[in-house]
């Protein structure tokens, strides 16, 4: 019998930025509109590079971020797989397009490499200041998935991850990550296609006569019909009944909101990613995400070193935020520490999970400066 | 032949002014302790404001085991290609931990416990193409990395530079690692005498 | 069957969605005819349509074709249609946009499509107001004119829509009247089949918000004026206050797509 032999992995040193283009590029992304931004731009350059080499690829350079968003939840239309990056500036011009991404169910991935802000802030520095923005950015009412990485190998497993939320969810997917994550090089290893789960969007099962496009199909989430297949649908940003046809009649109007929210509460378990480190005998836990996690766990290594029962959970997806993981720290540990590069986004959440059970302390800095290992490690002891 | 060694964690800080290669040079150093050599590295640079203005820095951090924290804390190794970059970052160096210079850039050294090379006249000089300062450096730095082999870093600036400046940069690696080997003695002995030096000296009072 | 009757049933939805919102009178409803007559004639296969609107009176027509449509943001109809036409070049998309939408909200994405010459119809319904809203200020609103948000007057130039789109490349440019119907079906399909970016203005009363602030008693009084104030470009002479309207430019540059397909086939690897 002939020996399968295992092929080499290729490996790369690379920065997170290229890790986001590999994992894009790996999950099937055929289509990128972007406008150049600090620190989110090599993304860009890398898919201006790639794109137009790969079968069917087209990258366009827009004239701001809007367009960008725009040109993406088009060719999202007809079938393709598309991602936008950007910075804190750029990720605010993209709000309401991405809420009209949300409303048509336009599955898509938006990168926002996250510098200090508000305004041009520091372009060039780290900050976790847009982490409630990318949940609650757009206006009305709506669901979203917000994920995030803390080291390049992530960035790349996380991008996957994005399109294959976005394609099985018909949702825009956010994917957070910072500019230390972004910037700094590591060595990835680019995984052979047939170690990759791959997900595309489910077509549908049905004759164009017959095809209702919003109504729901696979638990909540209905299959879509790429433009130019015979289907002739209408997609439109206001709400509309389950032909697409715009309504206010308020039992539709009620439907099709319920189910906006139900097709990812549905698939919470599926959505809600996080890493528990040390957390078994933990008195004392740290809840991070992004680059602050890899203090974090620095931290808690130096922590046990010296004796102390400190555990890390690490937040994968950011939103839906995982209650049920932080419920379970906030009633074994007596405190929860949340060190991030804002203000207090996530420890907000923290303590409207916690509802009293824990002491939720926070460590914030919002300098430009990556939280440090030993400020964490003095917030512990 | 060196060993692969267990490192616990080794920063290292490439610094100088833009133009020098240096980015490229943490790169490369990156890509061979990481690729070729098989360790945890992350490597990060400066950016922005502080790319501009004529300074420029590459760090690199080596470990055997995971690296949580990605950015340099204390360096081991400081290689300061200018007298401003030396300045400034001689007090990120720990204790114990070695400043390697150009001796013809750098004239005041804010301690006397360095090693230096002119590598800027060794480009000039022996090259004949100032463009090769880094992978001079290169040479220099893989002799003094106890840790790294200098037949994986040969291989790894075949992997990573073009064809075409390829042949001359070899013969600059090559130069850096027999200058080093020549004029700053065996690796372990730095590391001993920076040591040994470091525990007596006192540090403080350096500002910059 | 009458000849408008088979129009009817062969390109507009049937299903639940008429009424439709337009005014009486409303100009809108002209250029979708002429839209609909224009693909007709063309012979354009419904499922290679594509109609890109944009929001105001004038995208509201999209819902009630039976193409692929494609009801998008206030000013943005051209960054959709930009992503679909590169995504798939063999669609025929056409974007149909308000003055305020395409001039005003969109005004970068005009120039920009005209600038890379994507290959796009972009139609601009210009009707000199905000009709949606309830009839304030555009940008092609009249110097002098009233509308709700200009009380006194509007105090700007605004934008001539014929000079701004050849000024920015775009490969075709026309202009026509919601009164100049057989005119407005010819330079229709012309725009349609144009390659790269094409751009045509129609000019289109709105007698609910832009007439009654603006002393047109009857709806007719506006489609009156359109008949005199207009005149064959080829007849327009330097110093004629009256609009000229007609074809403007007529490049044939390539379309962004057709130079994308050449520069990924020259980027394949050589056997
Ligand atoms: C971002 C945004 N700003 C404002 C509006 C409100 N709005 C809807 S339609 C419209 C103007 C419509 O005017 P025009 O584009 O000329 O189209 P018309 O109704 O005249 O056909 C405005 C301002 C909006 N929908 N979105
Ligand atoms: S408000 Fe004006 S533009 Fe809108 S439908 Fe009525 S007449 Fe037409
Ligand atoms: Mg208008």
């Amino acid at each position: 019998m002939a020996h399968r032999r295992r092929r080499k992995r290729k490996e790369l040193f690379a920065q997170g930025n290229e890790a986001v283009a590999q994992g894009a590029l790996l999950a099937g992304c055929s289509f990128y509109a972007g406008y150049p931004i600090t620190p989110s731009t090599e993304i860009m350059e890398i898919m201006a590079q790639r794109l137009p080499r790969i079968e069917d690829g087209v990258f366009l350079q827009m004239e701001d971020e809007i367009a960008s968003m725009g040109a993406a939840i088009g060719a999202s239309l007809t079938g393709r797989k598309a991602m936008t990056a950007t910075s804190g500036p750029g990720f605010s011009l993209k709000q309401e397009l991405i809420g009209y991404a949300c409303m048509v169910e336009a599955p898509l991935v938006i990168v926002n490499v996250m510098r200090g802000g508000p305004s041009t802030g520091l372009p060039t520095s780290p900050a976790q200041g847009d982490v409630q923005m990318a949940r609650w950015g757009t206006h009305g009412d709506h669901p979203i998935i917000v994920l995030s990485a803390s080291t390049v190998p992530e960035c790349l497993e996380m991008t996957v991850v994005a399109f294959n939320m976005a394609e099985k969810y018909r949702t825009p997917v956010i994917l957070l990550i910072d500019e230390v994550t972004a910037h700094t090089r590591e060595k990835i290893t680019i995984p052979h296609e047939d170690e990759l789960e791959v997900l595309s969007r489910m077509q549908p099962a049905v004759p164009p006569e017959w095809f209702k496009p919003y109504a729901e199909a696979a638990r909540g989430v209905p299959a879509m019909a790429p433009i130019g297949q015979g289907y002739r649908c209408h997609v439109t940003g206001l709400t509309h009944d389950q032909m697409g046809y715009p309504t206010s009649r308020p039992d539709e109007v009620n439907e099709f909101m319920t189910r906006l929210f139900r097709k990812i509460d549905n698939y919470y378990h599926d959505v809600v990613l996080v890493d528990e480190y040390c957390l078994e005998d933990a008195q004392y836990a740290v809840v991070a995400y992004g680059c602050v996690a890899r203090s974090a766990r620095h931290a808690v290594d130096q922590a046990r070193e010296r004796g102390h029962k400190v555990g890390l959970l690490t937040l994968r997806t950011l939103f839906p935020f995982a209650r049920p993981a932080v419920e379970r720290l906030c009633m074994q540990c007596e405190h929860v520490l949340v060190p991030e590069m804002n203000m207090g986004q996530i420890s907000r959440e923290v303590k409207r999970v916690n509802n009293g059970r824990s002491r939720i302390r926070t460590l914030n800095r919002v300098d430009g400066q990556i939280i440090t290992p030993s400020e964490i490690l003095k917030a512990i002891l | 032949m060196k060993e692969l060694q267990k490192i616990e964690r080794f920063e290292i800080r490439l610094s100088g002014t833009g133009g020098q290669g240096l980015i490229t040079l943490g790169r490369v150093l990156g890509h061979s302790l990481a690729l070729g050599h098989g360790y945890n590295v992350t490597q990060t640079q400066s950016y922005g404001p502080e790319a501009r203005g004529g300074s420029s820095r590459a760090d690199v951090v080596i470990s055997s085991s995971a690296i949580s924290f990605p950015k340099t804390e204390n360096l081991d190794l400081l290689v300061a290609l200018s007298q401003p970059a030396c300045n400034a970052y001689y007090r990120f160096l720990k204790r114990g931990g070695v400043l390697l210079v150009d001796s013809e850039l750098v004239q005041h050294a804010p301690t006397n416990q360095f090693v230096g090379l002119p590598f800027t006249k060794l480009a000039k000089d022996k090259i004949g193409n100032e463009l090769t300062l880094n992978t001079i450096v290169l040479g220099a730095v893989t002799h003094l990395l106890a840790f790294a082999e200098p037949r994986i870093v040969r291989k790894s600036l075949e992997e990573t530079l073009p064809p075409k400046i390829l042949a001359l940069n070899i013969k600059a690696f090559n130069l850096g690692l027999r200058e080093a080997k020549r004029h700053l003695g065996e690796a372990p002995e730095i590391w001993q005498t920076a040591a040994e030096n470091g525990a007596e000296e006192d540090m403080e009072g350096f500002e910059d | 069957m009458s000849d408008v009757t088979k129009l009817i049933h062969e390109y507009l939805r049937h299903n639940k969605k008429f009424p439709h919102v337009f005014c009486a009178g409303c100009g809108h409803g002209i250029v979708l005819g002429s839209l609909v007559r224009s693909v007709h004639a063309l012979q354009l296969p419904k499922d290679n349509v594509v109609i890109v609107a944009g929001i105001g009176c004038s995208g509201r027509m999209a819902v009630y074709v039976d193409f692929n449509t494609v009801h998008t943001a206030h000013g943005r109809a051209l960054t959709f249609a930009t992503g679909i036409k590169m995504a798939n070049p063999e669609l025929n998309v056409i974007c149909v946009m308000g003055d305020g939408d395409a001039l005003s909200i969109g005004g970068n994405h005009l120039i920009h499509a005209a600038r890379r010459n994507i290959g796009v119809t972009a139609l601009v319904l210009n009707n000199q107001i905000y009709g949606m809203t309830g009839g304030q200020c555009s940008p092609a609103t009249p110097q002098g004119d009233m509308s709700m948000t200009s009380p006194y007057g509007s105090l700007e130039q605004p934008f001539d829509t014929v000079d701004l789109a050849k000024a920015a490349g775009a490969n075709y440019v026309a202009r026509s009247t919601s009164f100049h119907a057989n005119q407005l079906d010819k330079l229709m399909q012309e725009a349609i089949l144009h390659p790269g970016f094409s751009v045509l203005e129609a000019l289109t009363p709105c007698p609910t918000q832009y007439g009654r602030k603006n002393k047109f008693r009857h709806v007719v009084d506006m489609y009156n004026w359109l008949k005199k104030n207009t005149v064959k470009v080829e007849k327009w002479k330097e110093g004629d206050s009256r609009i000229p309207t007609g074809v403007f430019q007529n490049l044939d540059r390539p379309g962004l797509e057709e130079r994308y397909a050449e520069l990924r086939q020259s980027l394949q690897p050589q056997e």
